[in-house]
């Protein structure tokens, strides 16, 4: 049986192909694969511990155009809900941040039509001025767009974010990277060979980032492992990616009407990622989507981390997702699951 | 091929499963302790399917609560209210016939029925229910009543306990859901539920309504007062009892909600000992045919997963669900056959729409 080779090859710790992972996905059931995630989740973390960052998500502005059809929480240039954030108004949010232990900020926002550079320079003078804080910020689609507007390279334009205070990248707007997948669910977001490209700049200049993962909407299981094969290859290549963070689409409020995957379908996911990336060391769980039982089961199938206490989260909320974490009952999760609940930094090492 | 198990004291345990040896007290212990979830959720799979494959049933159900109104007052629950309190209730049969009369075109296939201690309800009130129910719904299978609801209507009928039992089969009584029991031991009955019968009253009529012909399932609830070793003595005071009377159809592990109760200062119980509880009882439950993961309580996205950790039932579709929802469960009030069945097979396994003595119901229609 050739899915028996490619479970011995994964306990042998060997890489298997993109073929054999796809062979794994749809042939082998949830324990086997958690089994083997769970293995693997313990040869790269002997230590029974499980992470946690004190983080807060700051929307500098929902003003979006690119119109993905599976967002729920952009708003049109002159919409009546439309912001961007003033330097007060982010100010405060920066400071509650560290009033409640936080260590970064989620700095990530819309593709907004009237700003350039200029404006994000200034802002991340403004937090590294005023405040302490690790900035992990803007997504390589945000990235692209900042350099499009502003006439500039990829990589000149990540040097000078960087140069401002931006610190790390975060691994959003990746969803799926197949262009096929893109060009239905978000035709104006930058191209897969763009997203890594942005990733590969910012790993050259010494910069980490994490890669996410949002499935669950257009694509097929041939996507979600092509999409793993390309985190796969780069971080051969850079070695710059801190975490990897599956999570599945919430259809509500968006454009994409499908079925919500469920818990064993978002699991599979889980394990697998943890099975394929065999040169990335964090899998992060998805409470946010998935809520505090799944999250707790995720541990058990290749996730070492929780994620963040997110003291703010709007983006997930607009499509009708609110569940609820605080540092204390995320403690509780990790506890009560037999694992040691640590606090770590941006770049998982733990305080 | 076989993987090895992170917690060595499973070993043992798989091999006692294998051969089909019953497990001791202190493998239940074990089940409850260990944190190898995975490594035990493949022994409780392997039993899972040594009886039932890939086979994971639901029932089309609707739960009618026929009053809220309640003297036992256990500090385990939400629900129960004083005669004359807001919100206080009792259902006449007009308004019964119009629940059921509501939801007459769905193929409902099972009536779960329990309520409080009401005193304001007489026996023939219990008659009536169970004869309005069998005319409206003749074809639905009626199953009603705890342990509890049948003590205290062996009071008001002032027959004994066969004779009680024996009117309410012939008015229409076909199965009992397994409430009431919570946990049997003594201590946790004084300090929880001290109005409540307790274990040895229990014991016998679970047992004369077995010897009566009535199936009933079993429950525990768990997660609140109650020790590790507390529930696998509970465990195995049913496997004792099932060894006897063969009475009972299906395990369900309850987890206990305490908001809007006299202890919600307690935390929800945790995903990691939901799945405990559906493992230990799949494999300490060697008598029982099956274990259900009682989404309600635990909430869909982990029943689902409990399938492969010992469950083969995900109960009912249930319309209108209130107890649990009372006490701040936030799990959806019904679900549609369609994401039953979707839950079960995108879990990996294949549903089987079942009456509630676990026949296939084929051609998805049992209306009138």
């Amino acid at each position: 049986m050739p899915i028996d080779n490619t479970i011995k090859k994964i306990d042998a710790r060997q890489r298997i192909d993109k073929n054999e992972a796809l062979e794994l996905f749809r042939h082998t059931d949830l324990l086997t694969l958690g089994t083997m995630a769970n293995q693997h989740r313990f040869q790269h973390h002997a230590e029974k511990t499980v992470t946690y960052v004190k983080d807060r998500n700051i929307n500098y502005t929902n003003v979006c155009v690119s119109g993905c059809r599976f967002c729920a929480f952009f708003a049109k240039p002159g919409d009546q809900n439309a912001y961007i954030l003033t330097k007060d108004e982010l100010g405060d949010k920066i400071r509650e941040t560290i009033e409640l232990g936080g260590t970064q900020i989620l700095l990530q926002g819309g593709m907004h039509p009237d700003l350039a550079i200029d404006f994000y320079v200034d802002m991340l003078r403004f937090i590294k001025a005023n405040y302490d804080i690790h900035i992990h910020g803007f997504s390589p689609p945000e990235i692209h767009f900042i350099a499009e507007k502003s006439n500039r390279s990829i990589q000149e334009t990540i040097a000078v974010l960087k140069e401002a205070g931006l610190s790390s990248i975060p691994g959003g707007g990746a969803e799926i990277l197949c262009d096929d997948i893109r060009h239905q669910a978000s035709p104006q977001k930058c191209n897969t060979e763009t997203w890594l490209d942005v990733m590969r700049q910012a790993h050259l200049q010494g910069m980490r980032s994490s890669a996410t993962m949002m499935f669950g909407h257009l694509e097929q299981d041939v996507h979600i492992v092509e999409h793993m094969a390309r985190i796969r290859e780069l971080q051969d290549e850079t070695g710059g990616f801190t975490a990897f963070i599956p999570w599945t689409f919430q259809p509500g409020n968006t454009k994409i009407s499908v079925r919500k995957k469920t818990s064993a379908e978002y699991l599979k996911v889980l394990a697998l990622s943890r099975v394929f990336l065999d040169n990335i060391d964090n899998i992060q769980a998805s409470w946010v989507t998935q809520g505090d039982k799944i999250a707790q089961v995720a541990l058990f199938f290749g996730a070492n981390d929780m994620g963040s206490t997110m003291i703010e989260e709007n983006v997930v909320a607009s499509a009708g997702v609110d569940f609820m974490m605080t540092e204390k009952e995320l403690r509780r999760l990790i506890d009560t699951a037999g694992f040691a609940p640590r606090q770590r930094d941006c770049y998982y090492t733990l305080i | 091929m076989d993987f090895p198990f992170m917690d060595e004291r499973l070993l043992q345990i798989d091999a006692k499963v294998r051969q089909g040896s019953r497990l001791s007290k202190e493998d239940g212990i074990c089940i409850y302790t260990t944190q190898d979830l995975m490594g035990l959720g493949r022994i409780a799979d392997y039993a899972r399917q040594a009886r039932h494959g890939k086979k994971a049933y639901y029932v089309y159900n609707q739960h009618l609560n026929y009053t809220n109104i309640c003297k036992n007052k256990c500090k385990f629950c939400a629900y129960a209210k004083d005669d004359g309190d807001t919100g206080a209730y009792a259902w006449s049969m007009e308004e019964i016939e119009k629940r059921l009369t509501d939801r007459i075109d769905e193929p409902v296939s099972e009536l779960h029925i329990v309520g409080g201690l009401n005193e304001n309800l007489d026996f023939d009130y219990f008659i009536d229910l169970l004869k309005t129910v069998k005319r409206v719904r003749p074809s639905a299978a009626v199953k009603a009543f705890t342990c509890v609801e049948i003590d205290y209507l062996s009071t008001l009928s002032g027959l004994s306990l066969e004779e009680t039992v024996a009117r309410l089969k012939e008015a229409g009584l076909d199965m009992m859901p397994g409430g009431g029991a919570e946990v049997l031991n003594a201590r946790i009955h004084d300090a929880l539920f001290p109005k409540k019968i307790g274990h040895d009253r229990w014991l016998k009529i679970v047992k004369t309504v077995h010897n009566a012909g009535i199936k009933t399932n079993a429950t525990l609830l768990y997660g609140h007062i109650e020790t590790i070793e507390e529930r696998v003595d509970h465990l195995i005071s049913l496997r004792e009892i099932q060894d006897e009377t063969r009475g009972f159809s299906a395990f369900i592990p309850l987890a206990f909600h305490s908001q809007n109760t006299e202890l919600d200062d307690l935390p929800p119980t945790t995903a990691a000992d939901d799945l405990k509880n559906v493992a230990a009882a799949r494999l300490m439950l060697d008598n029982f045919d099956h274990i259900k993961a009682y989404w309600v309580m635990i909430g869909e996205s982990l029943a689902q997963v409990a399938l492969n950790f010992g469950a083969d039932d995900l109960d009912g579709t249930i319309i209108e669900e209130r107890i649990t929802h009372t006490a701040g469960a936030r799990s959806a009030k019904g679900l549609t056959r369609e994401e039953m069945e979707n839950m079960i097979r995108s879990a990996g396994f294949e549903p089987v729409q079942r009456d509630s003595f676990y026949n296939p119901v084929t051609g998805h229609d049992c209306r009138e």
